[in-house]
């Protein structure tokens, strides 16, 4: 894939929590976090629980601000929670109280934007989701995956510039994991979303992202990046069985010293 | 051959019957008895206390009730009375409902008032709220008004405390999900918290439903001259025991509607819950 131009920019990144007790020392979460991401482009961010995974994306989304350094997408610096960021967690925090549509409406909501409008984008992306037919369902009437989908709709709803998803498939069992990995793989490739994936599957990263960013913990920094350089983006299943994919889950088993580590 | 058919018979049998059973009687059994526990319950009052020589002003018969009843109707206006302390309890209702609801926000969104503020709340909540009841009739006279507010105390702290204790346990993710997409705090409020809360707030909203009751009625006994708690007093006072009888049972009857009510408002708003709908799950 042909990088066109840099969407999300992080530049010298940290950030510090101040200490659990009085006078204890500012925790670091993470440090030195610098990369960038290209428009249409999947990046991957795998590293070990506690590595400040979710303190990036929470960073990324607005939802937080940096102690040291800039993220900026588009150049614009990133003050405070954006319109243009999608954000979907590993709970697809669907509101029980609506129906999937109106699930899917819900993050147009926040601007002023006739309904009927709203209806109508919702239900392009309730289409593009293969979901039209849940539309007047209640998320307890569908399946997990389903669930996923129908908040990957809601993501995509406000056009985001750029989609974070933090681990969307780890809540769900092995195989409807693999079916959504494919389906979430063809509607990103087909769109040409500019992605950033959080995970802790080291074959969910390969299998799906163009780029992954290895982080280690304690601080959180980055200290591996590594160019998948395979074909079939939109295809994790099939990715998933060259030769050059175990290769890589290989040097990342070895890089997160997955073979010395005892604590969980 | 006939092996394998008795085989199939006798396993089929037990499974059969109590199923078949089953299928039966939950659906008119339960009922069926119920109204069979009241008329032998009935039968027994009617005839057992004249049998062991049990007074009329200690129990009246069920004949006495009835006939009592029809005096009242007649005689003493008893649609005012009823009329009065139905309308009261709602009125009580829906004013303490209020102000527990709005009270349990505000407090939910102000966690430092609502620090400062929970030693006096749980000492107010403990506090036997009825026996504020003469305190109120000196202030306020001898009208609705003490009769109202002992009302609105008893049902603001249940709602009060359940819409307080959603507002503890709210998802932040879902906060955080709202804000990512940058919404407003109100809004945030409306499509988040609000919902969110519903199910605790309609929990605190039946257990108020039962207690304006008990208020209205404990206002109209230590000093009111409407309503069935006044009738209770009346009745006391002139040895009428199937007076007091008639008049508690009319009391249950607004409990019961109120409860009733809210149970319908609260089963039509909770549907997307799949224990409140009782539908069958359409999951393909």
């Amino acid at each position: 894939m042909t990088v066109t131009s840099t969407v999300l920019q992080l530049r010298d990144v940290a950030r510090r929590f101040p200490g659990r007790s009085a006078g204890a020392p500012p925790f670091t979460a993470v440090r030195d976090l610098s990369f960038n991401v290209g428009e249409g482009e999947f990046v991957s961010v795998v590293g070990p629980s506690g590595c400040g995974k979710s303190t990036l994306l929470n960073l990324v989304a607005g939802l937080d601000q940096p102690s040291e350094g800039t993220v900026s997408l588009h150049g614009v610096e990133v003050a405070g929670p954006s319109s243009h960021v999608g954000f979907m967690l590993q709970k697809d925090l669907l509101l029980p109280w609506r129906t999937v549509l109106h699930n899917v409406e819900f993050g147009l909501e926040a601007r002023d934007m006739p309904a009927a409008e709203r209806r109508e984008r919702a239900m392009r992306e309730l289409k593009r989701c293969r979901l039209t037919e849940f539309a007047d369902r209640y998320p307890y009437q569908i399946s997990g995956g389903q669930r996923q989908r129908a908040a990957l709709a809601r993501t995509l709803a406000i056009n985001p510039d750029v989609v974070l998803l933090d681990e969307p498939f780890s809540a769900l069992d092995a195989q409807t994991k693999l079916v959504l990995q494919k389906s979430f793989a063809a509607t990103i490739a087909g769109s040409n979303l500019t992605t950033l994936l959080i995970t802790h599957d080291l074959s969910e990263a390969v299998a799906m992202s163009d780029r992954i960013l290895v982080m280690s913990d304690g601080p959180g920094r980055i200290v591996e990046e590594i160019n998948v350089g395979l074909p079939d983006r939109d295809n994790p299943i099939a990715r998933a069985g060259t030769p050059r994919a175990s290769e890589i889950i290989k040097h990342l088993f070895h890089a997160l010293h997955l073979g010395e580590r005892e604590d969980a | 051959m006939s092996k394998p058919a008795n085989r199939t018979v006798t396993l089929q049998r037990p499974a059969l019957a109590p199923s078949g059973g089953r299928l039966w009687r939950p659906s008119y059994g339960a009922p069926l008895a119920s109204v069979a526990v009241a008329v032998v319950v009935l039968i027994a009052w009617q005839y057992l206390p004249p049998m062991l020589g049990v007074p009329k002003y200690i129990i009246p018969r069920v004949s006495d009730l009835y006939l009592e009843m029809i005096r009242l109707w007649n005689q003493e206006n008893l649609l005012k009375h009823f009329m009065s302390t139905a309308s009261m309890s709602i009125v009580g209702f829906v004013l303490g409902g209020l102000l527990g609801a709005v009270f349990g926000y505000a407090l939910g969104l102000l966690p430092t008032w609502e620090k400062v503020l929970s030693p006096y709340i749980l000492a107010l909540q403990i506090a036997p709220k009825v026996a504020f009841a003469p305190l109120f009739i000196l202030w306020f006279g001898y009208n609705a008004w003490p009769k109202l507010i002992v009302t609105i105390l008893v049902v603001f702290f249940p709602i009060l405390v359940n819409v307080l204790q959603a507002m503890r346990i709210m998802d932040r993710d879902l906060v955080n999900l709202a804000r990512a997409y940058n919404m407003s705090r109100t809004k945030i409020f409306f499509k988040i918290m609000l919902p969110f809360s519903m199910p605790n707030l309609l929990a605190g909203l039946r257990i108020g439903a039962t207690l304006a009751v008990i208020g209205i009625t404990v206002g109209e006994l230590v000093g009111g001259e409407i309503g069935l708690g006044y009738l209770i007093s009346f009745g006391q006072g002139q040895a009428n025991t199937a007076m007091v009888f008639d008049a508690i049972a009319l009391l249950t009857v607004i409990g019961i509607a109120m409860y009733w009510a809210v149970t319908a408002i609260e089963s039509r708003v909770l549907h997307y819950l799949p224990k409140a709908a009782g539908a069958p799950s359409t999951k393909p």
